[in-house]
């Protein structure tokens, strides 16, 4: 019986870290670019952004984990994608309603985690083939992982192009700030060299 | 002659100055993953222009027409992914029957238009810019589409190129095309503040 639950704890364990690192959906599945380029500018809204996607995350796949077995194939991603956006909706709603601000900020990339692949990824990958636990726990991990990458993207970008991090001035009074780093060709390029770096790093450790 | 200054304008707008690709980063998925050949790249362009077409001209009248003023209105982005879905299961029957040359040189490509961003973002984005008129929504939508079909091939034409040359071993695949897109992005960073 313990040899039993002992693999089972393995196991939560492993979905857990697979989303933190070995199968990290930014940085080495390649999913979700389009959020992670966009609100990435400053470290707030990327936390923010980050946050909503665990939530969607989470939700959609305890739903779609409960009906996994009710699920046509043939209906099978109308059925995701109309989960994901029934949980979008009440996403975006909160952020309207609590932080305007923020919702302002974000703009229409809150609506746009819909068509986010991790989620459908996920979806299809994960929850629609496990149980409900595996699910959450795959969930967490997957945006943790997300979330986690963001912050890092941002921050380097936010500390390139306004030498602030959560309004603390970090860099010396004689830096100059790179303002392309807080425009798109900063995005592009910050993602692509740090691919760049997690490719080099894993390559030594295989 | 006003209108038609207007539509002209925020067509050009559309297609360089705030092209979806560069600027709003949508629909990188499909850029990444469909761009390395150039007549694949050209097709799926077509494709994508012809749905954004379709679902943004149908979400905005469904948009005026039903859901503004009402509390339907939360349910704007259930409405509008189901109306997407619909537009590719549409295209998708419709070439299958008419041109199964076509359709077979789409194959997958087809039904994962549904969850390009560019689509559902650039049916946001006419509704976030209040537009005022169907013309306005139909050349816009039509614009969008067309910008993205030209960053697409303009990816894939370097792309080809690209598999020549001699990339530290690190930097291959993803990593090289999304520094490549970022010098393509400072290059459309030019047309910046020419309209609008």
């Amino acid at each position: 019986m313990t040899g039993k639950s002992e693999a089972k704890t393995t196991a939560y364990r492993q979905t857990l870290l697979a989303g933190l690192w070995r199968e990290n959906p930014v940085l080495r599945l390649l999913l979700g670019m389009c959020p992670t380029l966009a609100v990435t500018a400053a470290v707030k809204p990327a936390f923010t952004m980050g946050c909503c996607v665990i939530f969607v995350l989470v939700c959609s796949n305890i739903i779609v984990s409960l009906m996994r077995d009710l699920l046509k194939p043939h209906l099978r991603i109308l059925m995701f994608t109309l989960t994901i956006a029934t949980f979008v909706t009440i996403a975006d709603l909160f952020l309207k309603a609590f932080v305007p601000a923020m919702s302002e900020t974000l703009g229409p990339y809150v609506p746009l985690i819909i068509v986010n692949c991790i989620i459908i990824c996920r979806a299809e990958a994960c929850a629609s083939k496990n149980r409900i636990v595996i699910s959450i726990i795959d969930a967490v991990g997957m945006g943790i992982g997300f979330t986690v990458t963001l912050c890092i993207l941002a921050g380097i970008r936010e500390l390139l192009s306004t030498g602030k991090i959560f309004e603390m001035q970090l860099m010396p009074e004689a830096f100059v700030p790179w303002a392309a780093m807080s425009m798109p060709v900063g995005a592009f390029i910050t993602l692509g060299l740090m691919l760049g770096l997690v490719n080099k790093v894993t390559n030594k450790e295989a | 002659m006003d209108t038609l200054n207007v539509l002209l304008m925020g067509f050009i707008s559309i297609v360089i100055v705030n092209n979806l690709v560069f600027t709003k980063f949508l629909g990188i998925c499909p850029y990444l993953g469909v761009s390395g050949r150039i007549d694949m790249a050209f097709g799926m362009g077509m494709a994508v222009t012809f749905v954004v077409t379709l679902s943004g001209t149908l979400t905005w009248l469904i948009d005026h027409l039903i859901l503004i003023g009402t509390p339907l209105e939360v349910t704007r982005y259930v409405c509008f992914i189901l109306v997407i879905a619909g537009a590719v299961q549409l295209v998708e029957m419709y070439l299958r029957k008419f041109f199964p040359s076509l359709y077979e040189s789409f194959g997958i490509f087809l039904p994962l238009i549904t969850t390009n961003c560019a689509i559902l973002g650039m049916c946001l984005f006419i509704n976030l810019w209040g537009t005022e008129s169907l013309l306005e929504a139909v050349v816009l939508s039509f614009g969008a589409g067309i910008g993205f079909t030209m960053a697409i091939c303009i990816m894939a034409g370097i792309r080809e190129n690209l598999n020549m040359a001699d990339v530290p071993k690190c930097l291959k695949g993803a990593p090289i095309t999304l520094i490549t897109a970022g010098i393509l992005a400072m290059a459309f960073m030019g047309f910046a503040g020419m309209i609008r």
